[in-house]
């Protein structure tokens, strides 16, 4: 694990989950778990952040903020879906507010699925994630302007 | 000679130093919280790490404060190492400070406004204190040059341990622990965001970082002061006194709850007119 | 020295000719000229003085014609203050001025007493009337501008500019023979028309609230005024002389005490604060050159000029006390204020407290920062004045929170203000160093209670400022449009004083030795150096720097590279960064207040306690030295 790797900082969002999985997330902080052995920082803050974990399905309310949200963030990070609804909207699916997975607004790199996510998985997502952040870095370090491109298709 | 040597350590090792102190600083909590925390080192690969980041902003100008709050640090640190007057060195530490709260109001944005005027705060409830602690070592030793201080024969907190105690309360200011860390906290999670560094990210936080740094090294230098004097064995006494204040914050910064801006006013001017005033008094009615 | 009289003279021919041109135009043109030549006769006569060798010049020797006129000229003011008095229902201020001025007739008709030397210049009064005749002349250039602006800006205020100008050259020839007077009936006599012109200036608008501030100010300066005369008719009596001087060197304690008294009184400091802030409402020329960069001086002049004989007594310890105290409470009081002016006002009494603490102590050091603070501040704080006056003409508002962001919408006035609260209390300039001997001069002094004050108010004056210098710098994009109003001669006026706040500093060694230094040669003998010169180089590379480094790095910084991204408000951002949607889901304005801490640092909370005890302690003192005395 290189430089990104060892030093993740995250950024938790509740688009419209039920809190199950957020509290999931907040038990990867605790001594049991205590991520904080990869250097993870539990920041808060788009801008200092480099994995966003999104827990819930997208509605309408908080489309314009997850956008903004992954706006902000500087290059390279990664999009980490916790939780069946952020993968693919769950049981949500098809209520009338919920537009679906948080992959229909942003990219999304990993998916970690369960309802709720155990901590274990969310641990086993973030290891991906960190690999994923890896070849990002490399990719932004080659060539920043094509990664920022990319950003703007997306 | 001298001088110029301490200065050119002082310029290259604090950032190595503080880092360093910042591992051991995570470690240490992570363990009273019964965590394993992590590698020593991560400091050193967080600070690598945001400077590979992208350069986003929200305005043109607060790379520039931010960096001018980082050189008038170094600045200020140096003139306390190279020997010269305390209290220019604390005038300059404060306007450093100053920078470090127009960057964050140059972003007009709700979070960091509010961390900049919690940070004018706390530039209002401290600086007495270390102005006071300047006449008491001059009272003391009868000079505000570090190079004369250090030289006395004995030690000042002999004769300033009311400072010394003053100067404590007062360093968890600075080194932003809590109770004390209303503008911006190193914990997660707080009420206003990240406070003044909220719009900060990548190159502009490394920045900032290095700086507090360099004001760790600074003010745990001006801890050394207290214990430094002619003899060689004081130096080593001075540094394990640096250890145990350093140790002494962080135990402080995780038994204490952050208290609200009127209670570190409160407590702050107090506990300077108690600690640093009756012990500055003592020390004038002797002299 | 045949230039002293013209350099009077000049002024008063001005004030006498200027009312008289109705066309707006040509007044404009010779108020510059007057201005213009004011400046140059006060350069010529520095010159002249300094090709003599400097030193003390006695002038004017026993001319009775003049007595008599300046006794004719108090009777002319009382008769004035009578008439304004009665006219607006202000009684007990008829008493004041008929008592001092019969006072002081009685006592030279009963006690004549001899006066070798009338006028006599020297380095402090050299220095002050380069300040009066520079800084004066430059607010009265300023003010040609803004007075235009401001009545279009106060449709509801009669446009009596004409008598607005009078009065501020009346004002320039009153300080200036204010300054040079030895003797001190002469002395009284300019320092009554300073009162009587600050009066008439904060009446200008003839406002309820106008009315009653002047006459506020009025009533004080008076009773300061009747604490000058007693001091006269005490001098006369008992000691035989009216020279300044021999007083000082005799050290008699009755006549000292009730000099400093009125120096008191006319520097505001508390209990006579209030006079000052209310003095705000006059139109900002006449705040900038009397309320904060002149005359408000004479009674720290006064001050300083006493300082050796009050040198460790009780005098000097009543004086420093109230001074440090002053010092304190106006700082802590400026927190609370959200009008700009007010800020201003409260700063500058703060200040003031400062080197009214300093002369009080009366040692070498505390004159070399009290005169050091004396020069700084009259021209940071004459400028911070303009700047606001051009803002409030501008933005139509003088509310520090209607400032938000106003480096995007008037960028020269903003780095104007910069410049002006940077050099109030940042490191390298002027006033912090200032500040920085005078705490050393209070420890040496063993004065520990105005260490404490001192450490205090720095920190409270750090607060103010750098809220207000935050708000500036905010940058704030809105859609209000603002046109900048500011004329040229006020633009003009301000870059010098930006360029002199600027130049001070970078000169600061040199102001050191050349200007103060030969000060407290004059007025104790000796003259040792205050700061070691190694203290003095650091100083002058740490100001290189401040300039260096920032634009430095402003070059650097502004070639790199950045992505910009709207401010982080939870991702609620209306797609900029001014609105956010709120709770119903419509679109709101972003505002962002400073914190004023009303309920800790408000004037209701502290101003009845802060008046209260530098009242008590004032009365109690005063009436323990003159009974100890007498």
């Amino acid at each position: 694990m290189k430089k990104l790797a060892k030093s993740p900082w995250m950024l938790h969002y509740d688009a419209s989950s039920c809190n199950g999985c957020d509290i999931e997330v907040l038990a990867c902080t605790t001594p049991k778990y205590d991520i904080e052995r990869f250097g993870i920082i539990n920041t808060g803050d788009p801008f200092q952040a480099d994995i966003l974990f999104i827990t819930g399905g997208v509605n309408s309310q908080c489309e314009q903020v997850v956008r903004q949200l992954y706006e902000q963030m500087p290059n390279p990070k990664v999009v980490v879906a916790v939780g069946i609804c952020a993968c693919t909207g769950g049981v949500f699916k098809d209520c009338y507010n919920i537009k679906g997975g948080i992959d229909t607004v942003i990219p999304v790199d990993v998916y970690v699925p369960g309802c709720a996510a155990r901590p274990q998985a969310i641990i086993d997502g973030v290891v991906k994630a960190l690999e994923i952040l890896e070849q990002k870095r490399q990719q932004y370090a080659e060539n920043p302007e094509a990664t920022k491109a990319e950003k703007e298709e997306g | 000679m001298m001088p110029v040597v301490s200065v050119l350590a002082y310029l290259l090792l604090a950032p190595l130093v503080g880092a360093l102190l910042d591992g051991l600083d995570r470690r240490v909590s992570a363990r009273m919280q019964g965590r394993q925390g992590p590698p020593m080192l991560q400091p050193f690969y967080d600070l690598k790490k945001l400077f590979s980041k992208q350069m986003i902003a929200v305005n043109s100008v607060q790379m520039l404060l931010n960096l001018s709050y980082l050189i008038f640090l170094a600045v200020a640190g140096s003139m306390l190492f190279a020997g010269a007057d305390i209290l220019m060195c604390l005038f300059i530490l404060s306007t450093a400070d100053m920078f470090l709260v127009m960057a964050a109001s140059s972003d007009s944005s709700p979070f960091a406004t509010l961390g900049a005027g919690r940070e004018m705060i706390q530039m209002m409830a401290y600086e007495p204190l270390t102005l006071l602690m300047a006449v008491g070592f001059y009272l003391a030793t009868g000079s505000f040059h570090v190079g004369d201080i250090i030289r006395m024969p004995h030690s000042a907190v002999l004769v300033m341990p009311g400072f010394l105690l003053g100067f404590l309360f007062i360093t968890a200011i600075k080194l932003r622990k809590s109770p004390f860390d209303l503008s911006t906290s190193h914990h997660a999670h707080q009420e206003m965001v990240k406070g003044i560094t909220t719009e900060m990210a990548g190159p502009t936080l490394a920045v900032m970082n290095i700086a507090e740094y360099y004001e760790m090294v600074l003010m745990l230098g001006i801890v050394a002061l207290f214990f430094l004097n002619e003899h060689w064995w004081s130096w080593p006494i001075a540094i394990v006194a640096c250890l145990v204040v350093y140790l002494l914050e962080i135990l402080w910064d995780n038994v204490c709850a952050r208290v609200k801006w009127r209670t570190l006013l409160d407590s702050c001017w107090v506990v300077t007119l108690i600690t640093g005033g009756l012990n500055g008094l003592i020390l004038m009615l002797v002299h | 020295m045949a230039i002293i009289p013209i350099l009077i003279a000049w002024p008063v021919l001005m004030a006498l000719v200027i009312p008289c041109i109705r066309d707006t135009r040509v007044r404009g043109r010779v108020v510059y000229l007057g201005a213009g030549v004011v400046m140059a006769l006060a350069a010529f006569l520095l010159g002249a003085w300094l090709r003599g060798g400097g030193g003390i010049v006695d002038l004017c020797g026993e001319v009775p014609v003049l007595d008599h006129l300046m006794l004719a000229g108090e009777f002319a003011l009382m008769v004035l203050i009578v008439v304004l008095s009665i006219k607006y229902k202000k009684y007990p201020v008829v008493l004041l001025s008929v008592g001092q001025t019969g006072l002081l007739a009685w006592s030279e008709l009963t006690c004549p007493v001899e006066s070798p030397t009338h006028l006599r210049l020297d380095c402090l009064s050299m220095l002050m009337i380069m300040i009066v005749a520079l800084v004066g002349g430059l607010i009265c250039i300023y003010a040609v501008g803004y007075m235009k602006a401001y009545h279009q800006h106060h449709t509801e205020y009669q446009d009596r500019s004409g008598f607005f100008f009078s009065m501020l050259f009346f004002f320039l020839a009153a300080m200036i023979g204010l300054v040079l007077s030895e003797n001190l009936v002469w002395m009284y006599f300019f320092w009554e028309i300073t009162s009587v012109i600050s009066f008439l200036l904060i009446g200008y608008t003839r406002t309820e609230e106008a009315v009653h501030n002047s006459f506020r100010a009025l009533w004080m300066n008076l009773l300061g005024g009747l604490g000058f005369a007693i001091a006269l008719v005490v001098a006369a009596h008992t000691q035989h002389t009216v020279q300044l001087s021999e007083l000082v060197a005799a050290k008699a304690t009755i006549p000292v005490v009730l000099l400093a008294f009125a120096g008191l009184t006319k520097s505001a400091q508390l209990p006579f604060s209030s006079w000052l802030l209310g003095a705000m409402v006059a139109p900002t020329p006449s705040s900038a050159l009397l309320h904060s960069a002149t005359m408000v001086k004479a009674g720290v002049y006064l001050l300083i000029r006493l300082a050796p004989a009050m040198a460790g007594n009780l005098t000097g310890m009543t004086v420093a006390f109230i001074g440090g105290f002053t010092f304190i409470a106006a700082s802590m009081m400026a927190i609370a204020q959200n009008d700009g002016k007010k800020v201003l006002a409260f700063s500058t009494v703060s200040n003031l407290g400062l080197i009214v603490a300093c002369a009080g102590i009366g040692a070498e050091e505390t004159i070399w920062a009290a005169v050091l603070l004396m020069i700084f501040h009259s021209v940071s704080k004459s400028m911070l004045f303009q700047a606001v006056g051009s803002i409030e003409n501008s933005l139509g508002s003088r509310d520090i929170e209607d400032m938000h962001g106003l480096l995007l919408r008037l960028p020269r006035l903003t780095y104007i203000m910069g410049v002006g609260i940077a050099g109030m209390y940042l490191a390298p300039f002027g006033m912090l160093i200032s500040k920085w001997v005078a705490l050393r001069a209070f420890v040496d002094a063993g004065n520990y209670l105005l260490v404490i004050f001192l450490a205090y108010g720095s920190a409270t004056t750090m607060l103010y400022w750098t809220k207000w210098l935050c708000k500036l710098v905010s940058l704030h994009h809105t859609k209000v449009k603002v046109t900048d109003v500011t004329r040229k001669d006020q633009y003009l006026s301000m870059y010098i004083h930006a360029a002199a706040t600027l130049g001070l500093c970078l000169l600061f060694p040199l102001v050191s030795s050349r200007v103060v230094t030969p000060i407290i040669q004059e007025l104790y003998g000796t003259a040792h150096e205050v700061l070691s010169m190694s203290v003095l180089t650091t100083m002058a590379i740490m100001l290189v720097s401040v300039l260096f480094v920032p634009s430095l790095m402003f070059l650097l910084t502004r070639s790199a590279h950045r992505d910009y991204v709207p401010i982080y408000m939870g991702g609620i951002n209306e797609g900029d960064n001014t609105y956010f949607v709120n709770s119903f889901g419509e679109p709101e304005h972003l505002y962002l207040s400073n914190w004023y801490l009303r309920f800790e640092f408000g004037r209701r909370r502290l101003m009845r306690p802060g008046v209260i005890i530098s009242a008590g302690v004032l009365i109690v003192m005063l009436c323990v030295i003159i009974g100890g005395a007498v």
